[in-house]
Order: C-alpha cells, then sequence, then structure tokens
C-alpha cells in the first residue's frame, strides 16, 4: 500500500503532492482550533498505534502480504482532520527512515492512506450509527468503517498504480512506471483487501472502539455531536 | 499520565515486541511483498524487464534502516527479529518526538 520511487510518473506523484498539501495545511489549522492539550497525548499513541500496525504484515499464503492502517479507528476517535495529521506524521517518517513507501510518491500516499482512508471511515461511521447508540449498531459501524476505509485507500493505490502504463510508456509501448494496467491491479489489490486485509481492519477498529466506549467513551469525538445535543 | 493512557503505552509497547510476527507469518507461509511494493530485482523477475522509470528513482534515496533493518534480509531470522524490534521502537520515539513538535508549534492557545 506503500507506493515506492519509480513506480509513478511525475505527472501523477506531482498533482497529488498537492492535494496532499491542502489537506495537510488544512489539518494543522483544524488541530490547532479544535485539538485540546488534554487529546495530545492520544494523538501521539494514535500515530504511534498506526506505525506499529503497519509493522504486522499479515501472508496470504504464497503470495503477497498487507497491514491494517488503524487509520479509520484514528478518525472515529479524534476526527478526520487529526487522522490525517497522525498517518501521515507516520507516513513521512515510514519514508525518511524506512525506506517504506518512496520520497516522490510521499503526497501519493499521504492522500491514499492517511486522507482518503480516514474521511471515508468516519463517513461510513456516521452514517452507518445514525441517532443510534445501540453497542450492537456501533460495532457494525465501526468494523463497516475500518473495512470500507482501508478498502477504498487499496483502489486508490490500485489505480494510481494502474493508469501507468496508460500514460506514461516508452516509444515501443514499454511501460515507464509501475508496468501493470488497470484491469490487474484493480481486481488483485481489491480482492486482496476484501477477502483478508480489510477485514482485519475492521476487526482492529471493532475492538478498538468497544475499547474506549468503556474506558474513555468520553474521549470519542464522532461521538461527541450527539452527546453535547442530549 | 492518566491509568488508561498508561495501559495504552503498555499495550503499544506488547505490540512493538510482537511485531516481529510481522516478517515470521509470511516467511512461513511464503508469502513475498505487498501487491505494486517490489524491490528492482524481484520486479524484473516478474515482468521481464525493469521500467525506465523505475532505474531513474531507484538511487533517490537511501533510508538509513531501509526495510525495518540493519544487516539487509541475508541475516537470520533472529537477527532480523532483534532488528525489526529495535526498528519498532526507533520509530516510536520518532513518532512521539514528531508528534510533539508539531503540537508544540501549532497549539499554543491553552499554554
Amino acid at each position: 500500500m506503500h507506493i515506492p520511487d519509480g513506480y509513478l510518473s511525475p505527472q501523477t506523484y506531482g498533482p497529488l503532492f498537492g492535494v496532499s498539501f491542502v489537506f495537510w495545511s488544512v489539518a494543522l489549522k483544524k488541530i490547532k482550533k479544535d485539538l485540546s492539550v488534554k487529546q495530545i497525548p492520544y494523538l501521539a499513541m494514535a500515530a504511534v498505534f498506526s506505525f506499529l500496525i503497519m509493522m504486522f504484515n499479515i501472508p496470504i499464503p504464497g503470495g503477497t502480504t498487507g497491514h491494517a492502517v488503524g487509520g479509520g479507528m484514528i478518525a472515529i476517535l479524534l476526527g478526520p482532520w487529526t487522522a490525517v495529521v497522525a498517518v501521515s506524521v507516520v507516513l513521512i517518517i515510514q519514508a525518511l527512515v524506512f525506506g517504506d513507501g518512496g520520497i516522490t510518491a510521499l503526497g501519493a500516499n499521504c492522500f491514499n492512506i492517511a486522507v482518503a482512508g480516514p474521511f471515508v471511515s468516519y463517513w461510513v461511521f456516521r452514517a452507518v450509527k445514525g441517532k443510534s447508540s445501540k453497542p450492537s449498531r456501533l460495532s457494525t459501524a465501526a468494523f463497516l468503517s475500518g473495512y470500507i476505509g482501508l478498502t477504498v485507500s487499496a483502489l486508490l493505490v490500485a489505480l494510481q498504480l494502474g493508469i501507468q502504463p496508460l500514460i506514461a510508456h516508452g516509444p515501443d509501448g514499454q511501460p515507464l512506471y509501475a508496468p501493470y494496467p488497470l484491469s490487474v491491479a484493480l481486481p488483485v489489490v481489491a480482492l486482496e483487501h476484501l477477502l483478508l486485509f480489510s477485514v482485519v481492519e475492521g476487526v482492529v477498529t471493532l475492538l478498538l472502539l468497544k475499547y474506549f466506549l468503556k474506558h474513555e467513551p468520553d474521549l470519542i469525538y464522532s461521538l461527541e455531536a450527539q452527546r453535547t445535543r442530549t | 499520565m492518566t491509568k488508561t493512557q498508561k495501559k495504552l503505552w503498555a499495550g503499544l509497547l506488547v505490540m512493538a515486541l510482537l511485531s516481529p510476527l510481522g516478517i515470521i507469518l509470511p516467511a512461513m507461509f511464503n508469502a513475498g511483498d505487498a501487491w505494486g511494493e517490489w524491490g528492482s530485482e524481484t520486479l524484473k523477475k516478474l515482468v521481464g524487464f525493469l521500467p525506465e522509470g523505475m532505474k531513474k528513482y531507484a538511487d533517490l534515496w537511501t533510508a538509513p534502516v531501509a526495510d525495518y533493518s540493519f544487516g539487509g534480509h541475508d541475516g537470520s531470522m533472529t537477527a532480523q527479529v532483534v532488528f525489526y524490534i529495535v526498528s519498532g521502537i526507533i520509530g516510536i520515539l520518532l513518532v512521539v518526538l514528531a508528534i510533539y513538535i508539531i503540537s508544540r508549534m501549532v497549539i499554543k492557545n491553552e499554554e
């Protein structure tokens, strides 16, 4: 899910840097306005959690590996804009220090994993939860939030990789960057996530929401609006 | 630090210690790189050539702790497990430092 250097053409990674810059600057303004000092330790822990969960590579026997991100959980717990900051910090450190994800692809990776994923997760959670506060409804919302959020991140990765042969090839038609077309990239990445990696993300989101509901219910950002209303 | 926060940090530390499962299990089940994250050698084997762009970007950046390891992937599994845990700890410290710096820079209004 972390696109390395050399897989994306400049006409792909350039604009995505621009998009991520916009989200980063808005996110920093938002946390300046909304994040309380009390939440900072949780922001740090959330980012650490995301860093660590990405180290747990899950194998598809004889095939590829993948991992959860925890972005949906962070969006539910601290809000989608805070998740943008937390996961972007992780992705930048992973690229610079651990060579996980490319430098040129940082804008793309941050957009896919730190922006799109958490926002989709947050919207799914709010939509599924609705006005209900029944535990079963919250659990369903949390699972789907992680499941769909990570899948959307993965599909964006597949899309960006899959269009490379179309937009950048040599005179002989040989791809200059990621070589597999959309017809390969999309189904492979979609399936491995729908069947395994996103399920793990959903379960992680569900378990952590249950934990925070029990121990720190006041902290949960996505339940806040409802609480102040009642 | 509240009791819950202490428990959560303990949980994160346990995660760091268990993180080598993320390299042991793939090795056990003979699973390779994530799709679309192959190194040059692997990609060459997969498609028969190395795309021009990839050659161009190959040496753009040399990460100090590439692949969460210090000795490449030639060492024994035990060495890799140790490197992986150390990488996890380094990652925790860097992430906390970065979040602390950002918080100091951004959140001034309540001090």
